[in-house]
């Protein structure tokens, strides 16, 4: 049957299952568009600035474990997914960009919104297709859905042409993807995942990091025995929480620069690493030079290039996690390492990080506490970047997978409401809260219309203490105090929530907190709370940038146990 | 870690900006290619590729690692310490006179290279052999004067059954 190349498109994108997609259009878009219109199983979420596409679509990609697909028109409305596409790119998530481009003979000729996005998307994609002839484009939106979601999920990009979109040609869709460069082993290799489990079963100091690798191939189950069998204490990156249980006994919590002193403590300690999904990013490992000392590493990637390139590994394992884990679980012993677990135990008990004093102040942390208490962790909490990313990171228990999302490799300020939309949209039945931070909120908070637009009932937490927080505490410890261009003017942000509609309220006092949040919960759409938190909290414990994990700063108070 | 010398042989689609892909890796890590060949391989549809690079072999082994990584890759290999054939190409351009051109065509002989062109004012000599050879012939050549010179960069497969 002959078709057009946006039909042939919007058939593709039913076969791979897409029932919705985050965008703008424009001139080049046009004919996609316009076909929507014949496809309305496909939920159309029209945002207010593509980079909010890309976002929302990673972000739905994250809470869902599919696809997200982002669409753009050519030019501007490209190059503003770019940095939506780079953030998808860093934290591995799947995600399918669909751009337009001028017609074919306009190309390379500086049309009016033509640039060259397959040039400009080539180090931040996983691939990405320019399709220059029509007869190519559902074989390539196949190939492009495949490669997202499959080895180590990211990006890919489709440019396609106006005149591509307005031309009839048959449609046929390929049975199944044949790709020569794209093989990959999921198995592991039984000799490795033997040494390992064989290092495992002779180790007095294991310990297991956890990273989004774990949640991405679904492996909690298999993570979950592993730990207990063998009773080792599990630490997570950023990413990494919720592949375990928050509230776990032998979960020490994140690791890294604002880690738990006790996880930090325990990477520096221990005689076997067992990282799972994880890419020692230097934000997880500190100054590599100094990294787990005393420490055999074994290194489950289904990602090979992972494997060496920040840290040495002795047992490189490449494969999919849960498939790795579950042949691992088979060999390991049960195991106590009762003196172990103890020692982790005084650590925690003599270095909390998540601790909240009995204090008048209004603290972030609190704030993250009660909004906590209030959802007993059946929340998606969609961060922004910075202090109030961490303070949630440390403040909030998650108990399920997929209930932190946030921006981890590319650090990506104003993900927080987007985020949130892309997350409500694919989990309509979860409550979400968006954990912005002043600063970041106000590179996105266009969307406050796309939330009201959509009917989103999402819960807004502006995290608000005047400052870019992250970025002054660093000026506070290693610029002398000097405040350059941190310091915030903020607008009302109770106001500019009223003024799309969305009910809001002010917090400046303690005692107000658990009563907004409560109001928010109640309020059956979004609810915007301004929390107007200390300016200058810290965020403890910290690893300062270049130093070892064994270097923590912890907060500082008079009967501080530790200091360095 | 001291710098060696790495040549990566990568069998590649025939597509366009496979070439942007692979150079876009080494670029990321600072390399300077030192030479680039392409041309179609035994296989209709792809092309093989011969990089040479000098650099550090943990950074070079990375990026053969995200090489492989690419879509359009089939496999690559760093065949650098191996036991390989190279070869390369050579055109020069040679400035001669009647007085010279037999003293030239003598040297061409002698590294059985040959002429491939000849003008009242020049030879175009062309040779093929490993680097060695192309640099030897071209410092010889040097002293009747090279106007242009044109090289193809090496291009390398394994010696032997095995690939």
């Amino acid at each position: 049957m002959k078709m057009t190349g946006a039909q042939i498109l919007c058939e593709s994108l039913l076969r791979e299952g897409v029932d919705v997609i985050f965008g703008i259009l424009g001139g080049a878009i046009l004919p996609i568009y316009d076909t929507f219109s014949q496809y309305p199983q496909i939920r159309r979420i029209p945002v207010r600035h593509e980079q909010a596409a890309a976002h929302a679509a990673d972000a739905y990609a994250r809470a869902t474990h599919r696809v997200g697909v982002c669409v753009a028109t050519s030019g501007p409305g490209a190059t503003n997914l770019v940095t939506g596409i780079a953030n998808a790119y860093m934290d591995s998530s799947p995600l399918v960009a669909i751009t337009a481009q001028v017609g074919r003979p306009f190309i390379g000729k500086d049309a009016f919104q033509e640039t060259d996005i397959t040039g400009i998307t080539l180090p931040i994609t996983k691939h990405n297709y320019f399709v220059s002839d029509t007869s190519e484009l559902a074989k390539t939106v196949q190939e492009a859905f495949y490669i997202a979601n499959t080895r180590r999920p990211g990006p890919v990009l489709i440019d396609i042409p106006k005149d591509v979109q307005q031309e009839e040609v048959e449609f046929v869709y390929p049975e199944k993807v044949e790709l020569a460069g794209y093989k990959f082993v999921s198995k592991g290799h039984s000799v490795q995942i033997k040494k390992a489990t064989q290092l495992i079963n002779e180790a007095e100091r294991p310990l297991i990091l956890a990273g989004r690798g774990v949640i991405i191939s679904q492996a909690y189950d298999e993570l979950k025995e592993l730990a207990e069998k063998a009773q080792i204490p599990v630490a997570s990156t950023l990413l990494g929480i919720g592949a375990f249980p928050g509230e776990h006994v032998l979960n020490y919590g994140m690791m890294g620069m604002h880690g738990s002193a006790c996880a930090n403590m325990a990477v520096q300690s221990a005689d076997l690493v067992v990282a799972i999904g994880m890419r020692f990013d230097d934000r997880a490992t500190g100054n590599t030079e100094g990294f787990a000392p005393n420490a055999r590493v074994v290194h489950i990637d289904i990602d090979p290039a992972e494997i060496g390139k920040n840290v040495r590994v002795d047992v490189p394992i490449v494969g999919d996690a849960r498939t790795v884990v579950r042949a691992m679980n088979r060999d390991v012993r049960r195991g106590e390492h009762l003196e172990w677990l103890s020692q982790l135990d005084r650590w925690t008990r003599d270095y909390p990080s998540a601790e909240v004093g009995e204090d008048h102040l209004l603290l972030p942390q609190y704030v993250i506490r009660q909004i906590y208490e209030a959802t007993q962790g059946d929340a998606i909490v969609v961060p922004g970047i910075g202090q109030n990313q961490m303070w949630a990171a440390q403040n909030f228990v998650y108990h399920k997978p997929n209930s932190l999302i946030s921006s981890g490799g590319l650090g990506t300020m104003g993900f927080e409401l987007p985020g949130a939309v892309g997350a409500k949209v694919g989990c309509p039945d979860e409550v979400v809260w968006c954990v912005a931070g002043d600063g970041g909120f106000q590179m996105t908070m266009q969307e406050l219309a796309t939330v009201v637009q959509e009917k989103l009932a999402i819960k807004i937490a502006i995290i608000n203490n005047g400052y870019l927080g992250m970025v002054r505490q660093w000026q506070e410890l290693f610029y002398e105090r000097r405040y350059v261009d941190t310091k915030l003017w903020n607008p009302d942000f109770v106001k500019v929530a009223e003024a799309y509609g969305i009910p809001g309220a002010r917090v400046e006092r303690r005692d107000d907190v658990v009563p907004a949040i409560r109001q928010a919960m109640e309020c059956p759409g979004p609810f915007l709370i301004d929390f107007l938190v200390e300016p200058e909290e810290n965020v403890y414990p910290m690893v300062a940038p270049g130093e070892s994990l064994s270097r923590i700063l912890h907060t500082p108070r008079p009967a501080a146990a530790g200091g360095y | 870690m001291p710098d060696t010398e790495h040549i990566l042989v990568a069998l590649v689609e025939d597509k366009p900006g496979v070439l942007t892909r692979v150079a876009s890796l080494f670029r990321r890590r600072g390399f300077n290619i030192q030479s680039l060949a392409v041309g179609h391989s035994e296989q209709p549809g792809l092309s093989r590729m011969t990089v040479v690079v000098n650099g550090d072999s943990t950074i070079v082994e990375q990026v053969r690692k995200q090489l492989d990584k690419l879509i359009n890759v089939i496999r690559v290999s760093d065949i650098g310490e191996g036991d390989i054939v190279a070869r390369e190409l050579s055109l020069m351009k040679v400035k001669a006179t009647a007085t010279t051109r037999s003293e030239i065509i003598q040297i061409v002989d002698i590294f059985r290279a040959n002429i491939v062109d000849v003008a009242s004012d020049s030879v175009t000599v062309e040779v093929t052999g490993d680097e060695n050879k192309i640099n030897s012939l071209s410092e010889l050549l040097r002293s009747f004067g090279i106007k242009e010179m044109a090289r193809t960069g090496r291009v390398a497969l394994t010696r032997g059954g095995v690939s």
